[in-house]
């Protein structure tokens, strides 16, 4: 990519301009973990929330008509989405800020530095805005060291999971997102869905040069670079550890 | 000042144009600097050949009093060489990054050219006489047999045509790990400053072998390197202040009074970001590319991607004015990115009253902003429009869906014409635009 092709520049590599891509990659690299773990979080969910409601529904069989029925799972997903929470170790906290909601419960540990996050369903293609209060990059600044050249160092590693951990503040969210997608009238939907125009701008960014990000992950393998996924690789076993 | 005004109260009109009209254009031949001397007499270009060439003014002709003299050519030397570092194998580049000029003080010019390693204080001096007579050389200067010499004459100096000589009085080398992408010649007129990727320098011009380090922005661990420096200025009048600005868009001024090392700054600016407008590139485009200071040395001027700032130096929370260069881009940053425009560094410029602002775009564009009556205008520098004392006519851009006649759409701009260089006269309305391998010279219509 750019970075490759710099080293092979007259004058040697660009300091500058390197810095500034790897700031590019650092940026996609934090939307593609966010849609990776918003997927992986949400399958564990979603199968545990469908076991307690299964459970639920087979207790009362005959009281409830459809509608009801509807109600009663929302109602019981929704606590047991609390009683998850509560089970779930320190990663799993929620994001709500600004809006009082009664996601306000459920936080333990408010991350003030989240901003208006953009969610794009891969499989959908539907790009929804929820509305945080700060962007969530810059709260990563002190942790996420950005190179040029990258290195998967042991001390590395562990500053990302640091980084993983304040990205699961924002996941809260994103999960909270899907569960409305899905059934619309389940209760715990504590977030706004509005259009702003980082959509349009994440649209358009997606569409042309991003157009991966749209695809397949396989498609978006090649887009990242190989250093990106190199140290994509331990995220990813550290999420299954837990 | 007599005849400066706001660029917008005058009709800018085309006067010439230098280089070549080839299509297919050498990668040398592009300009890589553009610089008018103290006077204005002198207009310096500086190319990716490593060469410099040196414009004059020449006085207006009795024929044709109505327009003002035109600038034609006056010295051109090879400034610099490519080289290789054997150390790092690596290539040093040609490519003249600056040009500034010193104050006259004699009837020699000087100038200080820079490229990534380098800095080189050239003399450009006049010769119109020769000695001649010489005892020890004959007419075709070679050496006479000393035994064969029975008498001695003095030499007389005669008139010969005129003949400007650049010479290179000192050089300044291997002060710097990084690549240089500023020079600034101090209010002293003793010293100055070069500003590297992370380091800049304060040279003496009588002194090449040692420089003080004054700002170093280095982290011990190169890994945690999250900004570096993109330009440094000295201040126009206090010769103990300087700024520097940085990839992060932020400014410092530092005072080199406080400490020996200006690591510390003494102002800091910094506009807050605009949430709502983040994206993946909001890093790249807040980049800033040039600081100028006014004349006047109360304000200061940066230029990030897409708006230049206007900075009052009393207040660092945010500019006082910002002027929009090309907001219909914001959309595109991602082929930008792609094609890496988005890493072009623009410059920008004052005209001599401070009272207006220049700075380019794509397409061959240049944008001028009057501060006073916030009018702004775009004009092209192109051969279309090159006919003698031609009008400039506005142009401009449409951003909505239907596009009007004479306007151009966003997509049919052309990125590969960018100006990224310009300058103007300290004292007349007289602006130099670098478009490519060309140089394009404007005047106001004198009525």
């Amino acid at each position: 990519m750019k970075i490759h092709n710099s080293r092979t520049q007259r004058g040697g590599i660009k300091l500058h301009k390197n810095l500034l891509v790897s700031y590019v990659l650092r940026n996609a690299r934090q939307v593609y973990i966010k849609e990776k773990y918003a997927e992986i979080y949400r399958m564990q969910q979603y199968e545990e929330v469908m076991t307690v409601c299964n459970e639920i529904q087979e207790l009362n069989p005959l009281d409830l008509d459809a509608e009801d029925a509807e109600e009663e799972r929302a109602a019981c997903c929704g606590e047991d989405f609390q009683r998850g929470k509560e089970q779930e170790p320190a990663y799993y906290r929620s994001c709500c800020m600004e809006a009082p909601s009664p996601c306000d419960q459920l936080s333990v540990n408010i991350n003030t530095h989240c901003n208006t996050t953009t969610v794009l369903d891969l499989d959908t293609h539907v790009v929804t805005t929820v509305d945080n209060g700060y962007i969530h990059q810059d709260c990563c600044c002190d942790t996420f060291q950005c190179a040029p050249s990258a290195q998967s160092s042991a001390k590395k590693r562990k500053m990302d999971f640091s980084y993983c951990t304040s990205d699961f503040d924002e996941l809260q969210d994103f999960t909270t997102t899907r569960k409305r997608l899905r059934r619309e009238d389940c209760l715990y939907s504590c977030q706004e869905f509005t259009e702003t125009s980082n959509i349009s701008t994440l649209i358009s960014i997606f569409g042309s040069g991003f157009s991966g990000l749209l695809s397949r992950q396989a498609d978006l393998e090649q887009i990242c670079s190989k250093q990106a996924l190199a140290g994509l690789g331990a995220w990813t076993r550290a999420i299954v550890a837990f | 000042m007599a005849g400066v005004a706001s660029g917008n109260d005058f009709q800018w009109c085309f006067s010439q144009v230098k280089g070549a009209i080839d299509e297919d254009v050498a990668e040398a031949d592009i300009i890589s600097t553009v610089e008018f001397n103290y006077s204005g007499e002198l207009l310096a270009t500086g190319d990716k050949g490593g060469r410099v060439v040196i414009f004059q003014h020449e006085q207006e002709s009795k024929n044709r009093p109505h327009l003002r003299g035109e600038y034609n050519v006056y010295s051109t030397f090879q400034s610099h060489e490519p080289e290789f570092d054997y150390l790092k194998s690596l290539e040093i580049e040609e490519k003249i990054n600056k040009i500034r000029w010193l104050p006259q003080q004699n009837a020699a010019h000087f100038l200080l050219s820079t490229n990534d390693k380098t800095i080189k204080l050239w003399k450009i001096s006049e010769r119109d006489k020769r000695a001649d007579g010489y005892n020890l050389k004959d007419e075709d200067g070679r050496l006479r047999d000393p035994f064969r010499i029975s008498s001695l004459r003095v030499p007389v100096l005669m008139p010969m045509d005129l003949m400007v000589e650049a010479s290179p009085r000192r050089i300044f080398a291997n002060a710097h790990t990084y690549h240089i992408n500023s020079i600034s010649v101090n209010s002293d007129h003793e010293t100055y400053l070069s500003a590297d990727d992370l380091r800049i320098n304060l040279w003496h011009l009588e002194i090449t072998d040692r420089s003080f380090n004054i700002v170093d922005i280095k982290p011990a661990n190169m890994e945690e390197l999250t900004e570096v420096i993109t330009a440094a200025e000295c201040h126009p009048h206090q010769c103990n202040v300087f700024v520097y600005s940085s990839s992060k868009g932020t400014i410092r001024l530092c005072d080199m009074r406080a400490a020996a090392l200006c690591d510390r700054h003494s102002k800091f600016f910094e506009e807050p970001e605009d949430p709502s407008s983040r994206s993946f590139f909001s890093e790249i485009i807040s980049s800033i590319s040039d600081v100028k200071f006014s004349h006047s040395g109360r304000y200061m001027m940066t230029r990030d991607y897409l708006s230049v700032k206007v900075w009052d130096l009393n207040m660092e929370n945010r500019p006082v004015e910002t002027y929009q260069v090309h907001e219909y881009l914001r959309s595109k940053l991602c082929s930008l990115y792609e094609n890496d425009c988005i890493f072009d560094k623009f410059e920008c410029c004052w005209n001599g009253s401070d009272s207006a602002i220049m700075t380019g775009s794509y397409n061959n564009f240049f944008r001028m902003f009057d501060r006073n009556t916030r009018r702004d205008i775009t004009l092209e520098a192109s051969r279309e429009s090159s006919k003698p004392r031609a009008t400039l006519k506005p142009r401009k851009v449409s951003t909505g869906g239907k596009r009007k006649k004479d306007e151009i759409s966003v997509d049919s701009l052309d990125f590969n014409k960018k100006i990224l260089h310009t300058a103007w006269h300290p004292k007349d309305n007289v602006i130099a635009v670098a478009a490519t391998n060309n140089l394009y010279i404007f005047q106001d219509k004198i009525n």
